[in-house]
């Protein structure tokens, strides 16, 4: 397998109503800046991977037909991944092993999501075969695995007003970021209205408009990019079906696997000890502590401590999302490939002022569907 | 680059199912597993192509998942193209050495809506999409493109239309009585096609396994294998492109070493009967070679398989012997918009 590396990363400025841009200047506006991060132009793209979750958020059917012309597509290879909000991990994955295989030297890869231009309840309230349809969105459903893993670790309800606080704070140091909050506090998140109980409102992500695009390289190119690569050291994605007799929500046997797999790709036996930061798919406070879990952070039913004691504040010893997270910038398409892209910024060290010193290991993480897609990355300043 | 090679096929169509997408899927994919002399425990990955669009609703291939058993977790993706995407996606990661197998599947039901009208959501959001032009109208301005630059004519379209027809045995085939006068004097649907010239809309399922080179000549007595594959796309706006050419099938044949080949088997995933026209020129193919012997896009034409069936059409040719060498041809968006060449053959 070849190394690949990522060798130029490029968000929008996320927010809840890109309205000065089209879709097609949405996803320029992150593949320009990437291209400009990897000192390339369009020319120098080989093949283009696209992800994005459900079509009726923008209600454009398969809207990469209209984008590759935008995306400096044309008379190239282009791909469109969809894996429901995992899908902008999945479509870099996808991405990495266009290189891996040696097929290609230059593969830009980008995801993108512009929720204001449908309505994203709608679209998140799929009807599923004998249930009744919740249409109560993404929250509605996560709400009663909320509630389970609280009931099962007895943690305090401050554990997820630490992490709506925590990943709002390190938002104000991320100039992409959806949401700048700045007087948020364990008070204001407390007093914010229940939504899904037990899910507060200022415990929920947002909804954004937003793109984010990477240049992923082989070994030689990346030799002749201006700027520190990031190497992929592992690539991984599990699933598991929605619904069955036994199945755990909250802990996830595909979760599990998927960062095992990852692990050992990338040659770590210790995930709490050897990562240095990771960026995890957390859309609801509570998240946080169930992937610290089912991701090998931390015991079960332990993961709330390592919230409360600060360890995964950008202080800590295993900062969780210091770009601030889903919580602060959820375009859901791209929000899995922010979460890569961010892990990938820390390693080259070039997440400014949310930058973790010293970062040299990174993980990337994303979920979707009920709790049952995953796919995630290894990052690391060293080469494999 | 490891040898990949299709050791397993089916293909499942009806003109309007009641069945689900499951139902559909599971049958396919047993079938296809069984033939391929493996057993699902070796498939390393899996790969699915589907569009939330002809159900009308988020997330189809959420459910459609259960058809696989997906217990204990397996690892899987899917994209929003037609399955011949999801194959070479397969063939991608069967090149990392850790995996020898993969299960590639797709399903489309179009009975659920209108699909002409559902794909001009497909267009351009802002300046072509509001205008609602129709897929068969789209498809028209090309032919008339075509016989205005004397590429083909009427004539011609309808003796391919009546050929596939009388050669197709899937649910799509709708009977053509009488000679290709007999069709010219049918009325147009837009003009220059008409009804013949347009292949039926139906429901199906298909699903592949494919097998790198060892494990291949293993558990399979003839392994189609994959001897190149690449796909391309064009600009998406009719106007900036030269509706009579197919560059980007030119250049994915082209790279994927299918210019100046002998084929014995050609299957061109061609809805529209000038298409299969254009497409063959592309590929450069002459008169030896047998073109869409199945029928093609006008024996099932179930949308986001017809692809995908293409190779598999053509892989089964090779599997049963009857057939050294193969091209397939698949394609996405209006007027061949995105093109996928495929080069199979047998152990040579």
């Amino acid at each position: 397998m070849n190394p690949c590396a990522v060798i130029g990363i490029g968000q929008t400025k996320h927010s809840t109503k890109r309205d000065d841009l089209s879709i097609a200047g949405l996803v320029r506006e992150a593949a320009l800046r990437a291209l400009e991060d990897a000192g390339l132009g369009f020319r120098d793209i080989d093949a283009v991977v696209i992800g994005k979750a459900p079509d009726m958020f923008e209600g454009v059917m398969m809207p990469e037909l209209y984008l590759a012309d935008a995306l400096g597509a044309v008379n190239k290879p282009m791909m469109r991944v969809h894996t429901a909000g995992s899908v902008g991990g999945s479509t870099a994955v996808v991405a990495s092993h266009l290189i891996q295989s040696g097929i290609h030297e230059r593969v830009l890869t980008l995801a993108f999501e512009k929720q204001s231009e449908s309505d994203a309840m709608w679209a998140l309230s799929p009807k599923y075969p004998f249930q009744p349809p919740l249409v109560a969105g993404a929250g509605g459903f996560f709400a009663p695995i909320v509630r389970s893993y609280m009931r099962r670790s007895s943690a305090p309800a401050e554990v997820g007003y630490m992490v709506a606080v925590k990943d709002r704070q390190n938002a104000l140091k991320n100039p992409y970021a959806h949401l700048h909050m700045e007087d948020i506090s364990l008070d204001t998140v407390r007093a914010s209205p229940m939504l899904w109980d037990p899910i507060r409102y200022l415990e929920t992500c947002p909804s954004s408009d937003g793109a984010c695009a990477m240049v992923l390289a082989s070994e030689g190119a990346a030799k002749r990019s201006p700027r520190n690569p990031a190497w992929v050291r592992g690539t991984a994605g599990r699933i598991e079906p929605a619904m069955f007799a036994g199945r755990d929500q909250v802990d996830p046997r595909a979760g599990r696997d998927c960062a095992a797999d990852v692990y050992k790709q990338a040659g770590i036996t210790n995930p709490r000890k050897e990562v240095d930061a990771a960026e995890l798919y957390v859309p609801f406070s509570w998240f946080e502590p169930m992937w610290l879990e089912n991701l090998g952070f931390a015991e079960l039913n332990q993961g709330w401590k390592l919230t409360l004691e600060g360890a995964t504040a950008l202080g800590g010893d295993l900062p969780i999302n210091p770009s601030g997270g889903v919580l602060s910038t959820n375009p859901i398409g791209a929000s899995g490939m922010i979460r890569f892209a961010e892990a990938a910024l820390q390693v080259r060290g070039q997440a400014g002022a949310h930058q973790i010193d010293g970062a040299r290991t990174a993980v990337g993480h994303a979920y979707g569907g009920a709790s049952q897609f995953f796919a995630m990355w290894v990052v690391s300043s060293e080469k494999p | 680059m490891r040898e990949v090679a299709v050791i397993g096929f089916a293909q499942v169509d009806y003109p309007r199912s009641d069945d689900d997408e499951v139902e559909m899927i599971s049958g396919v994919v047993a079938r296809a597993i069984a033939a391929s002399g493996i057993t699902k425990k070796q498939i390393g990955f899996t790969v699915s192509g589907s569009c939330d669009y002809l159900g009308g609703r988020p997330f189809s291939f959420v459910t459609a998942l259960d058809a696989v058993g997906a217990w204990p977790p397996i690892s899987e993706s899917h994209v929003e193209m037609d399955g011949a995407w999801a194959l070479y996606e397969a063939w991608v990661r069967l090149q990392h050495g850790d995996i020898d197998a993969a299960l590639v599947y797709a399903f489309g039901r179009t009975s659920q809506g209108d699909l002409g009208n559902v794909l001009a959501t497909q267009l351009d959001p802002y300046y072509l999409g509001p205008l609602w032009p129709d897929a068969v109208s789209l498809a028209a301005l090309q032919a008339r493109a075509m016989i205005d630059a004397g590429v083909c004519s009427e004539k011609q379209m309808a003796e391919v239309a009546r050929a596939r027809r009388g050669a197709g045995k899937g649910s799509g085939t709708a009977a053509t009585t009488g000679g290709v006068d007999e069709l010219l004097a049918a009325p147009y649907v837009a003009s220059p096609l008409r009804g013949h010239d347009c292949a039926a809309n139906t429901d199906g399922a298909a699903a592949m396994v494919l097998a790198t080179g060892d494990l291949a000549r293993r558990v399979c007595q003839r392994p189609a294998f994959i001897r190149g594959i690449d796909h391309r796309i064009e600009a998406h706006a009719l106007g900036v492109r030269d509706l009579t050419r197919s560059t980007s099938t030119e250049l994915a044949a082209k790279k994927a070493g299918a210019l100046g080949r002998r084929f014995d088997v050609a299957e061109i995933h061609a809805p529209y009967s000038h298409q299969e026209i254009l497409i063959s020129r592309a590929l450069g193919l002459g008169s030896d070679v047998a073109i869409n012997p199945s029928g093609g896009a006008f024996g099932a034409n179930a949308y986001i398989v017809t692809g995908l069936a293409r190779i598999g059409t053509a892989a089964s040719r090779i599997l049963d012997g009857s057939a050294k060498s193969a091209v397939a041809h698949a394609t996405s968006g209006p007027c061949l918009q995105q093109n996928m060449v495929c080069v199979l053959g047998d152990e040579r």
